[in-house]
């Protein structure tokens, strides 16, 4: 169970959507790697990377959540950190507490997921906005309470889901936890966007008026996929505080890096088209894009710089895809007066 | 279709291996080092070294400061006392100090600012000032510079303390303060002016980098490889530690891997330490800050292999991992204790008596033969906290700084 052969297996059966694109790209920076490190390709080495990647993984699940539906999701990194901080000062060190204050965590996240949701579709803020607001008053409240230094400590107990697995296994030594947790969510993931519920998601993303009309409650599609998001940023709190334990700095920058992996993965901006896999796919090559700079010895103060030219050179090729709609999508502006149009404005 | 999408893919693909073949070639081959161009060459940048400045910094580890020995937040190297007596008022137990902090956005500023606040409560009691208050400019040059015209204009203060966010864009700032009368006191971080009464600092980076770069070559074999973990380029305190470690490795035989920045993330860490172990091994860690040392050191267990030495910090959760595993390691020390100093200052300065020009602090590392007593003494302390806070005989320890 690699990545590579995932990549590989998918890639002949997913070729038409953006998956095949993902894939290729993927597959394409593995090969660089192996050229540079051909150790990588031995089983330990490729474990670490899959336990690195996970949380990624995870929150790119949740961000595609939101993005398929037409939104945006920009408090998942202050709410990682949020987490992380929050499980460190209440379990303190102290076994006893793990499940419940994973249970907490859930409950918040919960929380969280419902509020963007809501203030989202029933006041109708913008979620870029929405969310924004959410990202600051997270990252506020954990300076205040924290003082900005957190304090406590996570237990082995809660570490285990991101640092351990079964050991011993013949070739790859440890199957991670994380890499456990991170198949099963995707494969949940994909079963769901099967379901009822995931293709009303994605007809709210595509248009929300015509989805209302065939009878879709858009509001409780998408605050489920707000509070879809959120437990999804939970689960990554939980792997990333497992790998590395409680800094001041974790969680920054990750809602950035989540919305690259699924806008790598060809998960349209504003909804409606794009598969879990691809965005998976996207976070892989994400994180194995972080690990051929690495490799490469590429200074990381240019890292930012190639990660911005990839995600550009991404979006812009999705955009020029031949798709019979156009990427600027005419529900976006004012009506053209001789245009008939089924949707006016989404709000 | 299908097939520019492929072509597409390829196009992208070769750029890929192309960027390889470039990157791979050393940018400096006449450096002949091993570690490609990500830190291999072992000659400090001009910009951040300062030949003069880096002796003088080597010669203060080994002055005897002036001083009680049990107060080393008194002490000074080499001081040159000015009067002060311009200064002096006649009711300094209502003197109002004013304090511009540059910002509290890591945890070794909120130690030293929670120390700052109850050594302030001591003064106050003792009748050497009677209040402070303080502004927070989050990190950002152009609120610290309106946040101290506002004190000037307020014309409240007495006295001004400032902390500044970085050294060039503060100095008109700080100028400004001083041509308002009330006597500046400025520290930690310098400004390109000596208008201030006093200048408080432990001695710096240069000494902060080589301590710990010459414990590596101590405690280290001939050929061994060390990586050196950075939290971000550019910051003047941090870019002269490594230029003073690079001054040192590159005397030693040591093989420097090359450095990363880390921003001090516990997950980049330990993701960039496992990388450089999948590639061989990583005998020595350097650190210009230990923000994160747990993490670096968890990769070698993670990846089953004997820790590292290791030059860390004294913040606790890396000296209590040290005391846990028995490691070779040293802590590395950028005074927490000199946030007491520049309120001790304005209260003396407002008595009229003579402080130091330049107030520069002790800065000894902590080792093996000290490290049980900063634990003993700091056992209640969460992780983040600094072991060198020297707030121990404060009112409101240790509850102030447990309950941060």
């Amino acid at each position: 169970m690699t990545e590579p052969t995932t990549a590989r297996v998918r890639f002949p059966t997913a070729l038409r959507g953006g998956t095949g694109t993902v894939s290729v790209l993927l597959v394409l920076i593995f090969v660089v790697i192996a050229t540079q490190n051909p150790s990588f390709f031995e089983g330990p080495p490729l474990m670490a990377f899959a336990k690195k990647a996970a949380p990624l993984v995870v929150l790119a699940i949740g961000q595609y959540l939101v993005i398929v539906s037409g939104e945006f999701d920009l408090s998942v990194g202050s709410l990682v950190g949020a987490q992380v901080v929050i499980a460190a000062r209440l379990i303190d060190g102290d076994e006893a507490m793990t499940y419940p204050v994973i249970g907490l965590m859930l409950l918040f996240g919960l929380l969280v997921g419902l509020v963007n949701g809501l203030v989202t579709t029933l006041l109708r803020v913008p979620s870029i906005i929405t969310t924004l607001g959410t990202m600051l008053i997270l990252f506020g409240a954990v300076r205040y309470w924290t003082g900005g230094a957190p304090t406590g400590a996570l237990s082995e107990g809660f570490r285990v889901f991101g640092r351990h697995g079964p050991d011993g296994v013949p070739v790859l030594g440890q199957i991670p936890w994380a890499l456990v947790i991170a198949a099963l969510l995707t494969v949940g993931a994909i079963l769901l966007m099967r379901s009822p519920y995931g293709r009303s998601l994605m007809a709210t993303g595509d248009n929300d008026t015509a989805a209302a009309f065939s009878g879709v409650r858009v509001w409780r599609v998408r605050t489920l996929a707000f509070v879809g998001s959120s437990l999804m940023a939970t689960v990554a709190a939980i792997l990333i505080g497992g790998f590395a334990g409680v800094t001041a700095q974790v969680g920054e920058g990750l809602e950035f890096t989540a919305i690259t992996a699924v806008v790598l993965g060809g998960v349209v901006l504003g909804g409606g088209r794009g598969t879990v896999v691809a965005a998976v796919l996207g976070a892989l090559t994400v994180e194995a894009l972080f690990t051929l700079f690495n490799q490469l010895y590429l200074p990381s103060t240019i890292q930012p710089t190639a990660q911005g030219l990839i995600i550009i050179a991404a979006v812009a090729y999705v955009s020029r895809r031949g798709d019979p709609r156009p990427p600027t999508r005419p529900r976006r502006r004012p009506d053209p007066p001789n245009e008939r149009q089924l949707d006016s404005s989404r709000r | 279709m299908r097939a520019s999408r492929v072509l597409l893919a390829g196009a992208a693909g070769l750029t890929l291996v192309l960027s390889a073949c470039t990157t791979d070639a050393p940018e400096n081959p006449d450096e002949g080092t091993a570690g490609g161009e990500n830190g291999g060459e072992m000659s400090p940048d001009a910009e951040w070294f300062d030949q003069a400045e880096f002796g003088t910094q080597m010669a203060q580890r080994d002055i005897e400061p002036e001083g009680p020995a049990d107060e080393p937040w008194t002490q000074a190297i080499e001081p040159e006392w000015v009067d002060t007596s311009d200064f002096a008022i006649d009711d300094p137990q209502d003197a109002h100090v004013c304090f511009s902090n540059a910002s509290v956005s890591n945890p070794w500023r909120v130690t030293g600012f929670i120390t700052m606040e109850q050594q302030v409560e001591a003064l106050v009691d003792e009748g050497r000032i009677g209040s402070f208050d303080s502004s927070d400019a989050a990190d950002d040059d152009n609120q610290q510079i309106s946040d101290i015209q506002a004190f000037v204009d307020s014309g409240n203060c007495d006295a001004i303390i400032i902390s500044p966010s970085t050294t060039a864009t503060l100095t008109p700032a700080v100028e400004t303060a001083c041509e308002s009368g009330v006597p500046v006191v400025v520290f930690d971080r310098g400004v390109n002016s000596d208008c201030m009464v006093t200048f408080i600092h432990p001695i710096g980076g240069y000494a902060y980098g080589a301590d710990a770069a010459d414990f590596l070559v101590e405690s280290l074999e001939p050929g061994s490889t060390v990586l050196a973990l950075r939290i971000l380029p550019g910051v003047d305190v941090l870019e002269h530690r490594w230029a003073a470690a690079q001054e040192v490795f590159a005397d030693s035989e040591l093989e420097v891997l090359g450095f990363e920045f880390t921003e001090g993330d516990g997950a980049q860490i330990k993701d960039l330490v496992s990388q450089h172990l999948q590639r061989g091994e990583v005998n020595g860690i350097w650190m210009d800050a230990g923000d994160g040392a747990v993490a670096g050191l968890e990769a070698f267990e993670d990846a089953g292999q004997p820790y590292p030495v290791i030059a860390g910090e004294d913040e606790l959760s890396f000296m209590r991992k040290w005391d846990e595993e028995g490691l070779t390691a040293i802590a590395p020390v950028y005074s927490n204790f000199q946030w007491r100093t520049p309120v001790i200052a304005a209260g003396m300065i407002l008595a009229g008596e003579e402080v130091p020009a330049e107030w520069v602090l002790p800065q000894d590392p902590i080792r093996e033969d000290e490290l049980d007593d900063y634990l003993d003494r700091n056992s209640d302390m969460p992780s983040l906290h600094y072991a060198k806070f020297g707030g121990e005989d404060l009112p409101g320890f240790p509850e102030a700084w447990v309950d941060r």
